[in-house]
């Protein structure tokens, strides 16, 4: 699973951190995403597809969604 | 593509039950979540109830925010805010680029890190108010003990606006947020409201503090009638929401006593009973609303260019399509992803910070006053059905 974030569209609403800390943080300047870890392990899938559904921009997306659904599965 | 045959409806403002939006809204989602709405200037537009439609004509950008393209579905807004709302810094009425630059020099200021450094500070602001109310005794109005000056006090420290002041800019706010407001009071409480923030922004610049006005006045390129709209947005908006949810919230708690006991002794559900609230009570009574800037197709509905869409975002957070049982309030479930702070770019800015001071202040209420009732009749809690943010006028209570 690999996250794709577009500071451009990013508006900082931090909805991407409040709904998982342990991957995305917040430019102090701006407010924008800042990924903290662009590829989370499997574990997460869930967690991270919450946090871009809930990104109220459209400034999160995710890479290659069918291989890595794959890729969970085999781990 | 179906042509729109529904009869237009107009805007129901007032509610059946307390909590509920009114029933109407609901009975009109389930048929036909997305239908033609008269608006009062005679103009015939839209009326969106479904959460799917909702959130994705709030996540559109070929729909508007400008209050120039914009038609109101309650006459009296419609009047009042005609020409208050046009000015520098009013960054919620504005459509990208000129959004996104007002956005991005703000964002940075209420990031979800920035606002847990506000934590401490916030605690001790609500340990205070519940100390006051402890001293002064039973019974007590809670919107003027607790729900209001918290939040109030609150974003006036972010903000760098004298506490001392806020019997001015509290009134000026609730004229604002009232619907039977005349034009005149209106124009008047913006125009001294705007007079007051201006001098603030003058001396911020000359002698700046450490805080936020002060921060933007020195670092940013804002000109000085930007920063005063900006400074106007952030004060209403800051302390009138959140006190609303904090005495609707506590309000929906007592008459739901098994929540109430959620909340108050179980830290772990705090997270989602804030969600939670936020969605079931959804305190944005009328809108919000957006006008398309060319024509659009939604679930086979065509929106024509021109065209105001008011999306009832209380409506919407009940649409059992999303959220099951929708009319429960329910502590526990994961309710995130409700509209009450929008969606799209213009999702609310200082929505962490409510988030904030709701996780801190309905717990430490209960645990304070764990006999906390209501000290009239549940139908004699006055309710702000004439106000844009809805909640309760009075809240009196006693422990």
């Amino acid at each position: 699973m690999k996250i794709i974030a577009n500071t451009g569209r990013c508006i900082g609403a931090g909805m991407c951190v409040l709904a998982l800390g342990e991957v995305f943080d917040q430019s102090e300047e701006d407010g924008t995403v800042v990924l903290l870890d662009p590829e989370p392990p499997a574990s997460m899938a869930d967690a991270v597809r919450r946090a871009v559904q809930l990104c109220p921009s459209g400034a999160l997306s995710l890479a290659e969604p069918y291989a890595d659904r794959d890729r969970a599965e085999r781990d | 593509m179906t042509e729109a045959t529904t009869r237009p409806v107009t805007l129901p403002l007032t509610r059946e039950r307390p909590f509920d939006p009114p029933d109407a809204l609901g009975l009109w989602r389930d048929e036909d979540p997305i239908r033609p709405l008269a608006y009062p200037d005679g103009h015939q537009g839209w009326l969106v109830t479904g959460y799917a439609a909702a959130r994705a004509i709030l996540a559109d950008a070929r729909f508007s925010t400008r209050i120039d393209l914009l038609h109101t579905p309650v006459a009296q807004r419609a009047a009042q805010f005609r020409n208050t709302l046009r000015r520098p810094g009013f960054f919620l009425r504005m459509d990208p680029p000129d959004h996104t630059r007002y956005r991005r020099l703000l964002a940075g200021q209420f990031t979800v890190r920035r606002m847990k450094g506000l934590e401490p500070r916030i605690e001790e602001i609500t340990r205070d108010h519940l100390d006051a109310m402890e001293r002064v005794g039973a019974p007590a109005d809670l919107v003027q003990a607790f729900a209001l000056p918290i939040p109030s006090l609150v974003i006036c420290e972010l903000l760098g606006v004298p506490y001392a002041d806020r019997e001015k800019f509290q009134r000026d706010s609730s004229v604002l947020l009232s619907l039977n407001s005349s034009v005149e009071q209106v124009e008047a409480a913006m125009n001294d409201l705007l007079d007051y923030l201006d001098d603030l922004v003058r001396r911020k610049r000359a002698e700046p503090d450490d805080d936020l006005v002060s921060g933007l006045a020195t670092e940013t390129d804002l000109t000085d009638d930007e920063l005063t709209g900006i400074t106007t947005l952030l004060l209403i908006a800051g302390h009138e929401t959140t006190a609303n949810m904090l005495g609707l919230g506590t309000f929906a708690l007592l008459r739901n006593p098994e929540q109430l006991a959620a909340v108050r002794d179980h830290p772990e559900v705090v997270d989602h009973a804030v969600e939670e609230l936020l969605r079931y009570l959804t305190v944005i009574h009328i809108g919000p609303i957006r006008a398309a800037l060319e024509d659009v197709e939604i679930d086979g509905r065509l929106i024509r260019a021109g065209e105001s869409v008011t999306l009832s975002v209380a409506a919407a957070n009940r649409d059992p399509e999303r959220f099951p049982e929708p009319d429960q309030l329910d502590v526990t479930r994961p309710a995130s992803g409700h509209l009450t702070f929008g969606h799209g770019i213009h999702q609310c800015l200082g929505q962490q910070l409510a988030r904030t001071e709701m996780r801190i202040a309905y717990p430490a209420l209960l645990r304070r006053f764990p006999g906390l009732r209501l000290a009239v009749p549940a139908e004699e809690v006055p309710m702000r059905t004439d106000m844009a943010i809805y909640g309760v006028h009075r809240l009196p209570v006693t422990w």
